[in-house]
């Protein structure tokens, strides 16, 4: 019997996509069956990043009106055999998505699958409790802005009415110098204010982009930070105890040296 | 016997009349005997209104027989009734008291949006996030950090307070007064409490211990009997 993790922020914009991608195939690279649901209606993405759009034949709405069995919507990636996607309907409307559906469709991949990570749209409408209901947990994303942590706050206020297990926190887009000079609101701060576990935090690297670009998650590029900041998160959602990722940037050996000799760096 | 008892006693004191109304005899009796005495006293026009205050003893009294009470005092003479003092209360009005004079503990984080309301005085275990908002008819109290909206005496009682371990509020509102943040960006500060201010009506914030100073009776039960 698998888990069901929702991952979703309130506010659009701060990686709920891309988060859903990697951690599925981090999940993946540790031999967990994981299967990916997109759940935002009309604006799909998951299957980009994913570099998996050209594969779609059926969709989540197609399984609903039950156009087809769930195992034919389903799409297998192109790196992993126990990674699969269930594509977000492009030209069906909002409203046929319902919450017995998504139950459905979840209690059924369950069977098949250790973890189903759910890719939840923006907002807090019909489409956001969609995503929530079938969910077992969920995980918030935010970035170090204020905007972006004040949804978050409402998001877990809303999720602590919902038959759900405590969600957990992953702070994305973390501009290391920002945060030092206190133009960014710091991470002890944003956790702090929204008082839940911190599952992970990620530094803003131009890698994630070029990857998402490309089709491959930057989770399957070990030389990135960023992809680092996601296989650490695997790892603590398979119970493991990872400590958090030195934020700080690696000096050169050349400014090493300099320290050394009392130089200014 | 009974006739020759007194069903109301008028007794002159220096703040004005005090009438103790016997609790034995029936409501009509009263209202018959109030008539003939108070038109027997003669006031002439010339003088000053005169307080009355009424002692009931062990009876109650409905709102409607009060407001009964009253207009016949009123209309007859150069009275005005300003209390009316019983020693019983109905059940209803005894809880309603109560309500109001309690402390409620709540364990809970007010998120963005979410909006929190009690009768009495609130005791939260937790934060109040900014875009969060908390309501009580009484005082509100927070072992945490507030930094939405907190509005203490919520039914009027511009003696409330309200006090946090950490007060970085975006709004502060104590009865019908409101102040707000400034617009730029200012630390919390630890401990403190905001409170009405009586000489210029409006809210100040200061040392929880300074605040206890001013308001000796905040957490009396009477003080709440009285405002609540």
């Amino acid at each position: 019997m698998g888990e069901a993790i929702v991952i979703t922020s309130g506010k659009g914009g701060v990686g709920k996509t891309t988060t859903s991608a990697n951690l599925g195939t981090a999940l993946a690279l540790q031999d967990k069956k994981v299967c990916l649901i997109d759940t935002d209606i009309g604006l799909r993405n998951l299957d980009v990043i994913m570099g998996l759009e050209n594969r779609i034949i059926y969709d989540i709405i197609d399984v609903i009106q039950e156009r087809c069995k769930t195992q034919q919507a389903l799409i297998k990636d192109k790196r992993f055999d126990c990674l699969h996607l269930l594509p977000a309907a492009q030209t069906s409307d909002k409203s046929d998505l319902t919450t017995d559906g998504m139950e459905r469709i979840v209690d059924e991949l369950k069977q098949d699958f250790d973890y189903i990570i759910i890719d939840c749209p923006a907002g807090i409408e019909q489409g956001f409790k969609n995503a929530v209901f079938g969910a077992d947990q969920a995980i918030v994303v935010t970035t170090p802005e204020k905007s972006s942590v004040r949804d978050a706050d409402r998001i877990i206020g809303l999720l602590e009415q919902e038959n759900i297990e405590a969600p957990k926190l992953v702070i994305n887009r973390i501009r290391n110098h920002m945060m030092q000079n206190g133009d960014m609101l710091d991470v002890d701060e944003i956790v702090s204010i929204l008082s839940i576990d911190l599952l992970g935090i990620v530094i803003d690297d131009e890698a994630v982009i070029k990857a998402s670009n490309h089709g491959e998650p930057v989770a399957l590029k070990p030389d990135t930070k960023a992809a680092l900041a996601y296989r650490n998160i695997a790892r603590r959602i398979l119970g493991e105890s990872v400590p958090l990722l030195n934020i700080e940037d690696e000096k050169s050996m050349l400014a090493k040296v300099k320290q050394f000799f009392g130089l200014r760096a | 016997m009974t006739t020759n008892l007194q069903k109301i006693t008028i007794k002159g004191t220096r703040d004005g009349l005090t009438l103790y109304i016997n609790d034995q005899c029936s409501f009509d009796d009263i209202l018959r005997d109030l008539q003939d005495k108070i038109s027997m006293n003669g006031i002439t026009d010339d003088q000053p209104m005169i307080g009355v205050t009424i002692k009931l003893g062990n009876r109650y009294l409905t709102e409607e027989q009060q407001t009964h009470l009253r207009t016949i005092i009123r209309e007859k003479q150069k009275l005005d009734v300003e209390h009316i003092e019983s020693n019983v209360m109905s059940k209803e009005e005894a809880m309603q008291w109560k309500e109001e004079a309690e402390i409620r503990p709540v364990t809970k984080v007010v998120r963005s949006g979410q909006v929190y309301e009690v009768k009495g005085d609130l005791l939260l275990l937790g934060d109040v996030n900014p875009g969060g908002k908390v309501i009580a008819s009484g005082n509100i109290f927070i072992m945490g950090s507030l930094k939405g909206v907190a509005h203490a005496g919520a039914e009027g009682d511009p003696y409330a307070v309200i006090a946090a371990s950490y007060m970085q509020p975006s709004q502060l509102r104590i009865a019908e007064s409101i102040s707000r943040a400034p617009d730029h960006e200012v630390n919390g500060v630890y401990m403190e409490c905001g409170y009405v201010d009586e000489t210029d009506n409006k809210i100040r914030i200061d040392r929880l211990q300074d605040v206890i100073r001013k308001r000796p009776e905040m957490t009396s039960f009477e003080r709440r009997m009285l405002n609540g």
